[in-house]
């Protein structure tokens, strides 16, 4: 029932959220540009591979691999966990419980509806890109076919992830430092910062067995051409593997919060 | 007891704010009214002692995270753009520590400007008896950024053992000026991007920017050619915040190198308080 209420109100729901990401586009803008990590990396790793490759990373490679990695960072932007917990906080949040459709219905319509002015902001880092390192992306069909649902994969992972921790705020407080740690693991495990395949193995072991590189460093890959067309499918499914385990802890997580949950400000 | 702590503090600072005009000793006032507000404001933040070590502990991650990409860097190279692991440490360290000025106080106190004149509120900071300028750029501060501060000390010590010998005394004394003047710096700009609120509202995110865009600043500028080189080093003087003071500290710096940035740094300071003096003056209340 609420699942088809649901669907019939997306479309709208889409539609409003791109009219508030047009309405707000110099926000909108700033916002984006603050993301510069990759390109502060890439300037030191270009230094270092001045005096030839690092670790099989030629000074194109790095600029390959810091560029995708921009872009996959800016098609999947989520900002859920902040809203949440401010809407918790405030009392406002009460208000959207009284509609008759499901919270995170609306906030992923809204996270969605951004990405068409994401992607205009992330049409030159595509030209960049294209212009500078274009033989190390990938020559294969099939790894840019699969880059659509690992960019998906992507996006659902980082919402779900922001979700429970957003959630968790219903019973308490520190919930965006919570969330802030997260992103300081995923900014080292993702590959975000630094190609997983650079550090010591033990910490490779470690970063191949977590959520974090589904986040980021798989997409990457994918456009770079690292994986056979196997391990890249094998890869998608442990994606979307864990984007399932999330969905399941995000839905429990939010009941066992309702129960918690007493509004401020009554 | 913690309560009156604060209250006492906060008295205290209305009071310095006060009978300042009786004693008209001016520097003395300044100085007393700084004083004050930190107490203030730090008593305020000590009351939520959770936040404090959850934060402080952040800060650690944080500092973390920004180690470990130069650790892998130097895993795989002796120096990069000239400068071996050590002495990239030294810039890593002031970047840390001016950092957590930035995030510790400017940023905290200049979102509440923005906040005053969103809601009109700026008009009661702006009747009060000091300095505007002073009264905003202190109004909040989050002691746990200390944090901060003491990570940047652990990597100096750890940068000059590996060194093998500590820098003398004239060598520190130049790195303390030159922070001095990166601070200043850092200000500096924090106020012009604060000035713009006066004309466009929504300039919280434009802090962040600016927050975001210092995060360069945590390589030496040799690192960085061409156009770029130039616009981190006088348009955006970045190197000025931590590569400079770097330099200092490894006694690399030559003297006219640094006299220009403490003159420049000086230079652009007073730039800034003029256009803070003049949007002042254009500021017409939200609320009238």
């Amino acid at each position: 029932m609420s699942v088809r209420a649901a669907l019939r109100a997306y479309p709208q729901f889409l539609r409003t959220g791109f009219a508030s990401a047009v309405a707000y586009r110099a926000e909108f803008l700033i916002w984006m540009f603050s993301t510069n990590m990759p390109l502060v990396m890439l300037a030191i790793w270009a230094a270092a591979a001045r005096s030839g490759p690092v670790g099989g990373y030629s000074q194109t490679g790095f600029a390959a691999y810091y560029l995708c990695a921009l872009l996959v960072r800016l098609m999947t932007g989520a900002w859920i966990v902040w809203e949440l917990t401010m809407e918790i906080r405030q009392g406002v949040f009460s208000m959207r419980l009284l509609r008759p459709i499901h919270p995170l219905w609306q906030w992923s319509a809204e996270n969605l509806a951004a990405i068409p002015m994401r992607g205009v902001v992330a049409l030159p880092v595509v030209v960049i890109l294209l212009w500078l390192a274009r033989s190390e992306l990938s020559h294969n069909w099939f790894d840019w076919l699969l880059v659509c649902p690992a960019l998906l994969g992507a996006w659902l992972l980082y919402f779900l992830v922001q979700a429970i921790i957003g959630t968790l705020a219903l019973r308490f407080e520190s919930a965006s430092s919570l969330f802030e740690a997260w992103l300081g693991f995923m900014n080292i495990l993702s590959g975000y910062l630094v190609p997983i395949d650079l550090f010591p193995r033990a910490v490779r072991v470690l970063a191949a067995a977590l959520p974090f590189r589904f986040q980021l460093s798989y997409p990457v890959e994918l456009m770079l051409g690292r994986w056979t067309h196997f391990e890249a499918l094998e890869l998608l499914a442990a994606q979307w593997a864990y984007v399932l385990v999330f969905f399941v802890v995000t839905r429990v997580a939010w009941r066992s919060g309702m129960r918690h949950y007493a509004a401020y400000g009554g | 007891m913690k309560t009156l702590r604060v209250v006492s503090a906060m008295m205290r600072a209305s009071v310095a704010l006060g009978d300042a005009p009786l004693r008209g000793v001016r520097r003395m006032k300044t100085l007393r009214v700084v004083s004050a507000m930190m107490r203030a404001s730090v008593a305020l933040a000590l009351q939520y002692r959770l936040e404090f070590v959850v934060e402080g502990a952040l800060a650690v991650l944080w500092m973390a995270v920004a180690l470990i990409p130069l650790m892998v860097v130097f895993g795989n190279r002796g120096s990069v753009a000239g400068w071996t692991y050590p002495e990239m440490l030294v810039v890593l360290g002031w970047f840390v520590a001016l950092k957590g000025v930035l995030e510790g106080t400017l940023s905290p106190s200049l979102m509440a400007v923005v906040e005053h004149v969103r809601k009109g509120t700026l008009d009661f900071v702006l009747l009060k008896p000091a300095d505007a300028q002073l009264l905003v750029s202190l109004s909040k501060i989050e002691p746990w950024r200390v944090v901060d501060l003491a990570g940047a000390l652990a990597i100096f010590l750890y940068a000059f053992r590996h060194i093998g010998h500590a820098p003398t005394m004239a060598q520190l004394l130049l790195a303390a000026a030159l922070l001095v003047a990166a601070v200043l710096v850092l200000y500096s700009i924090a106020i012009l991007v604060v000035s713009i609120a006066f004309v466009a509202v929504r300039v919280d995110n434009l802090l962040y920017l600016f927050q975001s865009v210092f995060d360069v600043a945590r390589w030496p500028s040799s690192v960085f050619r061409g156009l770029l080189a130039v616009v981190f080093t006088y348009v955006l003087p970045l190197a000025l915040m931590t590569t400079y003071p770097a330099l200092a500290l490894l006694g690399k710096l030559n003297a006219r190198t640094a006299i220009a940035a403490l003159l420049g740094s000086i230079l652009f300071a007073s730039v800034a308080r003029l256009i803070w003096l003049s949007s002042i003056r254009r500021y017409t209340s939200a609320s009238s």
